[in-house]
């Protein structure tokens, strides 16, 4: 039996490992430097303990015990209060698993591929402290104390996108994700405003408007037994609010411009946050205020709409992508469209398990980008090629990975993708908007092959093109500075053990953790799961959790007939009967492979036109012209009089206008005091 | 005579003056003597004002810790010298105790007229200690004149630039609003019944002064009041002397007038207009959240376009005093009950950015002294070479952008759960100021700290010992307050309830 320290232990050991290193460990390295390694074992044992708490927590918990433990007073608001708490239900549970486990498996990877890196400490620190953060976003029972952990997830992740921030690309990078989160937060914080406005109404009924079980409570009809508080129009704001929190995290259109870039942190980085947490911190939001969601049926259309849309769209722009971080980048930006689209159709079960398999193949992806990179010195497929003869694990791993995200039966990938599909096509019986999304969703599957593959052709097929050595090159002779993680340092071979054996734990989990949900159904798959385990697991977390719907063989065939024809189609243009030389067959696509590599010009829009042009060169400038020349205006008018005012004084007081202030204010109270006595 | 004397606030208020007296009459001499001194006299002023909070007892008294005799009494003049804590001031005091410390801090590296200079910091210690506890309005005005004598010798002795322009506009300033605020103490004074200077009387819902009686419109008293406080505050339109001020300001200057003189504008805000007027306070709350409103995007957008460190703190600081008076209106809620959220995040404000911004120009203040710009074009990559400023940077950083677990955040949620109440658009279109203020301190950041470093800062060190104890007092109470704000929120709230009960008395009898 977990008790409460235990289960606060999960949060609190890797916020002490973020305090040791940042305050003791770091201070000190310049005069010990054997302490640097120490911070990352600190690292890796504070996350191993809480991986092995968090299992321990899932298990007992699918057995059936019920955690809750009272909340501690943090803010005390009169109607509401800010409770710190912990809110265990099975999202929470699977999310911990998933959160401490892909952790674990970048902390451990990160020691070889930040080795020697001179912010080795300062790395651990960040990685440390992005850990808890997420860890106390899963656990929080209360909506203040999320966005409290949400807005310190984002803090982490600039730190770390900014990691080496004497680069100016990393630096801005950093600066962006930042800033265009924050215009998504601008909405979930509304959004708290908004319950802290109905606070009485929850208070009269005897819940508090912050805690997260009460608003769900509040949400539901009377009729359904429900409080019935929040409704109609306010309940699709309070929806909407949230959801544009979500949108910004998980880089959903219109907000998606900041994931991208955001892949000028160190690799490992970009697999933890960029692909299997934070980003998921999205979906998490919209999953944990579900039955919010679910009793407003324009909201969920909004959700399924633009996460169907970006589902394609974000694909779309990894075909054109040459930088293997960022084709995975759009990858992940347009997965996340699939669960928030699955989330919109009323699939809540579904989205969250693609959640749970797409943390472990994508974490897998981008590790094996990283471990690319340290062979070839680059991250630019075009300078890549035929690595998997020299990195054959490398290349292996990242196959099942890409198979996995493809959809390939009996893949992880497959299970997760083809409930989703699944539910959407079932869920159009009832919302027409349900069948737009499952056709988006099923072009997405054809999409996501092609680009997967295009990846694995371009980077492991055909002959070495000359790494990073060939691109500095390239660039110097065009004239152009060098992008991030090019180096003249080309060896090609297979990355160290301590790198290929984390890959390998989470091609493992690639491979098998869409078995652990028994997503068929077969009545107990080897004697130990129950059928549709996970998903029947989620759904008892839910009020009215409704169950999966029973394994399809039409959809499975259907969608890896899609997807093997996205292959096909990426092997006919990049390996046969031509093999790849040295430019992309695609850019004959003229206008459109233009405005997919130029990603549809949202950057330039963005900041160029809206943000730099109109905001900073119009309304900014001319708000600071106004300051300067009429607002301070009234001080040349107060600098006419005091020259007159302060010329007398100073003739009374022998010129020195330092003693000006003291005469006036006592010549004011002299004046007072003898009115005051006289009259 | 003495009607009580507890003793501890004049000891509180006036232990700084008198070692200014002590170092006038040359009892040291050494600038390093006078500097050691200087720590000695504030730090023991931070433990006694740490005393006062730590014994100002919740759920007591309304004020505590009194020190009162008759000063003047004429039968029909009554002026104490009257000192006292309620749950408003008595965290300013401790605020106030803190900053002085690390004003003096700041100020190690004043070369020039060392003895002059601390006797100015340390009278101007004396005075806005004064300004927080004062509980006869002439007393209050006194200590509120008397603030400007230092700040002004300040300014215009040890400034930088156009400092004595500098120094004189904000004189001006300030002296126009004093001029504002004298007639109103003045009026108020001799409307009949009230005869007495006494605060505390005047705090009393109902007793002292009514509209029937008022020597002047009981409106023209409360925007009389609000003009004073609102150019000390400052808001817009009367905040242009606020980036001159700090940019010409020495460190310890920019310290003292963005930590704890801007608040005595908050403070009278909530005292005087919140406290005496709250009639005309629910009146007139939609100007005062408009200015306030205006005020919060106006300074952020202005804050965007300064490359000089010192102007963008402070053109940030007019955007952050904004929601000062969002909180403040609040106040007039349309049904249901008022809650404490506004006020308390109002003061809560006042708190949290005197330590924020305090910070910020501790940070600015080392980096001054290293570099000697403080324009952000010519700076760059400094993280590598002072990676204990940038720490301190990005931490004051987060939390005047109002991240969680800092104090900023704090007192931002409270004035919007506050202001949404009373005026939900106006407080939407404040909301987007957060983005605007992740907008240009996460700029300032990047270009100072971040990217290449120009070769001239390669000999950059990072701070000095003596530098890194104001920085780890701040930071520690940035930290403390945002964690867990329970115990300082708990004492303001404590301070403002008499406030907000007479609110909800009067809204139980208008629906009535």
């Amino acid at each position: 039996m977990l008790t409460e320290p235990l289960v606060w232990a999960i949060f609190l050991l890797p916020v002490a490992s973020f305090l040791i290193i940042g305050l003791v460990l770091r201070p000190a390295i310049s005069a010990v430097p054997a302490l640097a390694k120490a911070s990352g074992y600190l690292t890796i044992i504070a996350l191993g303990i809480g991986f092995a708490l968090s299992i321990w927590l899932l298990r007992s918990s699918a057995h059936g015990v019920i955690y809750a433990f009272p909340p501690h007073l943090w803010l005390d608001l009169g109607p509401a209060s800010v409770q710190m708490g912990l809110l265990l239900d099975p999202l929470t549970n699977i999310m911990l698993v998933v959160v401490t486990g892909v952790s674990l498996m970048v902390q451990i990877y990160s020691l070889a591929y930040m080795d020697g890196d001179r912010s080795f400490a300062r790395y651990y620190a960040y990685m440390s402290l992005f850990s808890a953060s997420m860890i106390g976003l899963v656990l929080a029972s209360n909506i203040v104390q999320m966005y409290v952990f949400w807005e310190l997830v984002g803090l982490s992740s600039y730190l770390l996108i900014g990691f080496w921030h004497d680069r100016p690309a990393a630096a801005a990078a950093a600066k962006k994700a930042f800033i265009i989160t924050r215009i998504g937060d601008v909405g979930f914080l509304l959004a708290i405003i908004f319950l802290f406005f109905q606070a009485d109404t929850f208070a009269a009924r005897g819940l508090n408007a912050f805690h997260i079980p009460d608003i769900w409570e509040a949400a539901r009809p009377i009729a359904a037994g429900g409080a019935g508080i929040v409704a109609g129009g306010a309940l699709l704001w309070l929806c909407l609010g949230l959801f544009a929190g979500a949108v910004g995290k998980s880089g959903q259109f219109p907000l998606h411009t900041w994931l991208p870039d955001a892949m000028e942190g160190p690799t490992p980085v970009s697999a933890l946050i960029h692909a299997a947490t934070m980003v998921a911190a999205g979906v998490f939001l919209v999953g944990r205020f579900f039955p919010v969601f679910a009793e407003s049926e324009v909201a969920m259309m909004v959700v399924a709409l633009i996460g169907a849309f970006t589902a394609v769209f974000a694909a779309t722009m990894a075909l054109a992508a040459n930088d293997i971080k960022r084709v995975m980048a759009y990858s992940t930006v347009s997965q996340l469209g699939y669960m928030m689209a699955a989330l919109g159709v009323g699939a809540y079960n579904a989205a969250l398990f693609h959640l749970f398999t797409h943390a472990f193949f994508k974490a897998l992806l981008f590790l094996g980008a990283g471990s690319v990179n340290h062979a070839a010195g680059t991250f630019n497929m075009m300078y890549m090629g035929g690595l998997r003869k020299s990195m054959p694990w490398t290349y292996g791993l990242t196959l099942v990975g890409a198979l996995s995200l493809v959809g390939i039966f009996p893949l992880a990938g497959f299970w997760s993708k083809d409930e989703i599909l699944l539910e959407s096509w079932l869920a159009g019986g009832a919302a027409p908007v349900a069948i737009v999304v499952f056709f988006a969703l099923l072009v997405g599957v054809l999409l996501t092959a092609f680009y997967s593959f295009r990846m694995i052709h371009l980077t492991f097929h055909g002959e070495f093109r000359g790494g990073g050595e060939r691109e500095l090159h390239d660039v110097a002779a065009a004239g152009q500075p060098a992008p991030t993680g090019v180096t003249h340092h080309v060896h090609l071979g297979e990355s160290p053990r301590v790198m290929v054996a984390p890959m390998f734990l989470l091609g493992i989990s690639a491979v098998i953790a869409g078995w652990l949900a028994n997503p068929i159904g077969v009545g107990m798959l080897f004697g130990l799961i129950p059928s549709h385990w996970l998903t029947e697991y989620l759904a008892s977390g839910l009020h009215d959790g409704h169950h999966a719907p029973p394994f399809s063989i039409a959809m499975a065939v259907i969608s890896n007939v899609v997807a093997l024809a996205g292959i096909g189609l990426a092997v006919l243009v990049y390996a046969w009967p031509r093999a790849f030389t040295s430019l992309d067959p695609l850019t004959r696509g003229g206008v459109v492979h233009t405005l997919l590599a130029q990603r549809y010009y949202f950057d330039d829009l963005y900041e160029g036109l809206i943000v730099n042009r109109i905001f900073y060169r119009i309304t900014v400038a001319a708000t600071d012209w106004i300051d300067r020349n009429v607002v301070d205006g009234i001080v040349g008018l107060l600098g006419w009089i005091s020259r007159n005012i302060g010329g007398l004084i100073a003739l009374a007081q022998n010129g020195q206008v330092q003693t000006y202030p003291l005469a006036a204010a006592t010549g004011g109270l002299v004046i007072l005091i003898l009115y005051l006595i006289l009259g | 005579m003495f009607n009580e004397f507890n003793g501890l606030l004049t000891v509180t208020v006036f232990l700084p003056a008198v070692a200014a007296l002590l170092l006038a009459v040359g009892i040291l001499r050494g600038d390093r003597a006078i500097r050691w001194f200087a720590v000695l006299v504030t730090a023991g002023d931070l433990v006694l004002s740490v005393l006062v909070f730590a014994l100002f007892q919740r759920g007591g008294e309304r004020f505590q810790l009194l020190d009162r005799f008759t000063w003047i009494d004429t039968g029909t003049v009554q002026a104490s010298y009257f000192l006292g804590v309620d749950g408003l001031s008595a965290p300013l005091v401790m605020l106030t105790g803190l900053l002085g410390l690390c004003a003096v801090f700041a100020s190690f590296h004043v070369g020039s007229r060392v003895k002059e200079y601390f006797i100015w910091l340390l009278v101007l210690q004396t005075a806005v200690m004064g300004v927080f506890t004062a509980l006869d309005f002439l007393l209050f005005f006194l200590f509120w004149e008397l603030e400007l004598v230092p700040m002004y010798m300040l300014i215009s002795t040890w400034g930088s630039g156009r400092r004595e322009y500098s120094a004189m506009k904000f004189l001006i300033f300030t002296i126009l609003g004093s001029a504002f605020m004298l007639v109103a103490i003045v009026a108020v004074f001799v409307s009949s019944g009230v005869g007495s200077f006494d605060m505390t009387l005047l705090l009393e819902p109902g007793t002292a002064l009514d509209a029937g009686r008022a020597a002047l419109p009981m409106g023209a008293l409360f925007w009389l009041f609000f003009v004073a406080f609102a150019v000390k505050l400052p808001t817009w339109p009367v905040h242009t002397w606020l980036p001159d001020a700090h940019t010409d300001a020495p460190t310890a200057g920019s310290v003292m007038l963005a930590g704890v003189m801007l608040k005595m504008g908050g403070y009278g805000l909530l005292r005087v207009n919140a406290g005496m007027f709250p009639e005309q306070l629910q009146t007139y709350a939609l100007p005062v959240v408009i200015l306030g409103v205006i005020s919060v995007l106006y300074g952020a957008v202005v804050t965007l376009r300064q490359t000089d460190l010192k102007r963008l703190i402070a053109y940030s600081s007019v955007s952050h005093m904004g929601l000062v008076l969002i909180g403040i209106g609040s106040v007039a809620v349309v049904g249901g009950v008022l809650t404490d959220a506004g006020l308390v995040g109002a003061a809560m404000q006042l708190f949290t950015h005197g330590t924020i911004t305090g910070l910020l120009f501790v940070a600015v203040g080392i980096v001054y002294e290293k570099t000697h710009t403080r324009n952000i074009m010519e700076l760059g990559g400094l993280a590598n070479r002072m990676p204990i400023v940038a720490v301190a940077f990005l931490l004051a950083g987060a939390a005047s952008l109002g991240l969680p677990s800092l104090s900023g955040f704090v007192s931002e949620l409270l004035v919007f759960f506050g202001g949404f109440r009373a005026f939900p658009a106006l407080t939407i279109l404040a909301v987007l100021g957060i983005i605007l203020a992740a907008g240009y301190i996460l700029w300032m950041i990047q270009r100072t700290f971040f990217g290449p470093r120009p070769a001239r800062w390669d000999s950059l060190t990072d701070a000095t010992l003596v530098d890194a104890i104001p920085v780890a007092l701040l930071a520690i109470s940035i930290v403390a307050v945002g964690v867990y704000p329970v115990w300082l929120t708990d004492v303001f709230r404590d301070g403002l309830e008499p406030i907000v009960n007479g609110y909800n008395a009067g809204l139980a009898g208008m629906t009535r």
